[in-house]
């Protein structure tokens, strides 16, 4: 993991040559301080609102939500798979409206907005299929089992989205390389509830299906689920501002440094 | 191939009396062009269909050694013809932009006034044809050598299922080597990113092609299947076509 994501550094710092340029330029004018970062705005309560809803959340899991009268404490996980399983796959197509929006605009920003989208949705979806797994060894004794169609086409679109940042960073051109990554995360984006529904289709009729949808749960274990969606969406906002904040703060760290060199002390 | 002659994009009309020079050709000129160079430096070169044809076949006799088996029949049939036509469409698929990419071919046809969409469109019909030759020698090697029923009830159905597999696997595939030529590590990228994409084909294709394959040979396919198929073709000839330009442009 450490290597490719010091590459991945590498190369998102690369690709937006000119803004590194522009920050170093309005840092001249006004007097060695670097222009603000954008996005730091509203980060603290952004934190904290998502702090505050984990820790509600993983309350309502623990103390509110009543037992599973089949699978009793085990049952819990389905509070932090399924909502990990929803946010990644909407993290995901998020990633390809945002590189819609780049390749109309051009803007390098909604390139870097889209990397970061599919980078965090790629962390949860690795959290999705290791819930899954424990979940599948507790109630089925194995930890893989491929009756279940969630679990399944996450690993699909998993090994699928693997390949993103290898694309990525073997384009050696930055306005290329963003505008490949485009073309990926729009095709994989379109590609995620189509192949959810060919795995559900070749799953469908093999085995019963513990919660097909939420329809059927008892009202408190719905609200339970509902805020615990909520609370991982957070999470999922809060975790993509702060790697745009760390990028930001990273070109401009680069910027002032180069121009460190190009003045004589 | 004579019939493709006659769409060669005219340079000059002299008749025309519009001010500008002369007029670009046509979309449909242009993919009858496109694909008439296509066909043309693989009959003169032969450098993917004999490979993939021949390819395919060895697969088949791993397959009979890895799996002890002297015939196959039902799913396990199914499964190994698509996974090795899958294997066999890869090495068509990583060749197919290569030629472009070093030789100059891309830069000409930026610099031609037609149509982007066009060179997709060309390649994936040229992607089509390498495949339906494939399976021409593949299918009846694969009866020959593995296949336990005969081949004769599963004949009017068994095409179509691969033809609509076909037209998956070449847009996609097109899709897919036009990103991965342009990266450092083409031959690694093009099989990684069209595997993933082409699990919905496989599904469908295999589902709907194992009850063909039974020894005692009772229904036909379960239509959802092709269906299915069919949507995922449509689907993926609108993404192509929608993204393609943008892989073109400098």
């Amino acid at each position: 993991m450490t290597p490719s994501a010091s590459r991945a550094d590498r190369g998102g710092a690369d690709q937006i040559p000119g803004q590194a340029r522009k920050t170093a330029l309005h840092a001249q004018g006004r007097h060695d301080r670097p222009a603000p970062n954008p996005y730091v705005r509203g980060l603290r309560p952004l934190s904290l609102a998502t702090a505050l809803a984990m820790t509600l959340a993983l309350g309502m899991v623990f103390f509110y939500a009543p037992l599973e009268a089949e699978q009793g404490f085990l049952q819990k996980i389905f509070y932090v798979h399924v909502p990990l399983a929803i946010v990644a796959l909407c993290g995901f197509v998020l990633g390809g409206l945002l590189a819609i929006v780049y390749l109309r605009t051009r803007d390098p920003r909604w390139d870097m907005r889209s990397y970061v989208a599919i980078h965090i949705s790629l962390i949860f979806a690795v959290g999705t299929l290791i819930t899954g797994s424990i979940w599948a060894k507790g109630s089925w004794g194995h930890w893989w089992v491929w009756s279940e169609p969630t679990l399944v086409s996450f690993l699909i679109i998993f090994l699928l989205y693997a390949t993103y940042q290898p694309l990525r960073f073997a384009i050696e051109d930055p306005e290329r390389q963003a505008r490949y990554a485009a073309v990926f995360a729009i095709t994989a984006g379109a590609f995620v509830p189509m192949n959810y529904v060919a795995v559900n289709l070749s799953t469908a009729y093999v085995h019963p299906r513990v919660f097909s949808s939420t329809s059927n749960l008892p009202g408190s274990m719905a609200l339970t689920l509902l805020v615990s969606v909520v609370a991982m969406a957070l999470l999922f906002t809060t975790l993509c501002k702060y790697e745009l904040t760390a990028k930001h703060t990273r070109f401009q760290l680069r910027a002032l440094r180069r121009r460190l060199l190009e003045e004589p002390a | 191939m004579s019939a493709a002659t006659g769409h060669l994009p005219r340079v000059a009309d002299e008749r025309d009396d519009r001010p500008a020079g002369p007029r670009p050709p046509g979309f449909v000129a242009t993919v009858a062009t496109v694909l008439r160079k296509e066909l043309l430096l693989e009959l003169r070169t032969l450098e993917s269909v004999p490979g993939m044809a021949l390819f395919a076949v060895t697969v088949f006799v791993v397959f009979h050694f890895a799996l002890n088996r002297n015939g196959v029949n039902g799913d396990e049939a199914a499964g190994i013809l698509w996974v090795t036509l899958l294997l066999a469409a890869l090495l068509g698929i990583n060749r197919l932009f290569v030629a472009d990419a070093e030789d100059g071919g891309f830069d000409g046809y930026l610099l031609a006034p037609v149509s982007r969409g066009a060179l997709l469109f060309a390649k994936a019909l040229a992607l089509l044809l390498y495949l339906v030759v494939l399976e021409l020698v593949a299918v009846p090697a694969f009866a020959l050598l593995l296949l336990e029923p005969s081949l004769g009830p599963a004949l009017p159905d068994l095409p179509l299922i691969l033809l609509l597999g076909d037209v998956g696997v070449a847009l996609v595939g097109t899709l897919v080597a036009a990103l991965a030529v342009q990266t450092r590590a083409r031959d690694l990228l093009g099989p990684l990113l069209a595997l993933p994409l082409l699990v919905p084909v496989v599904i469908g294709g295999a589902r709907a092609s194992a009850p063909l394959l039974v020894l005692a040979h009772a229904s036909g396919p379960q239509p959802r299947w092709p269906i299915a198929l069919g949507l995922y073709d449509l689907l993926f000839g609108l993404i192509a076509y929608a993204v393609f330009d943008f892989l073109l442009e400098d």
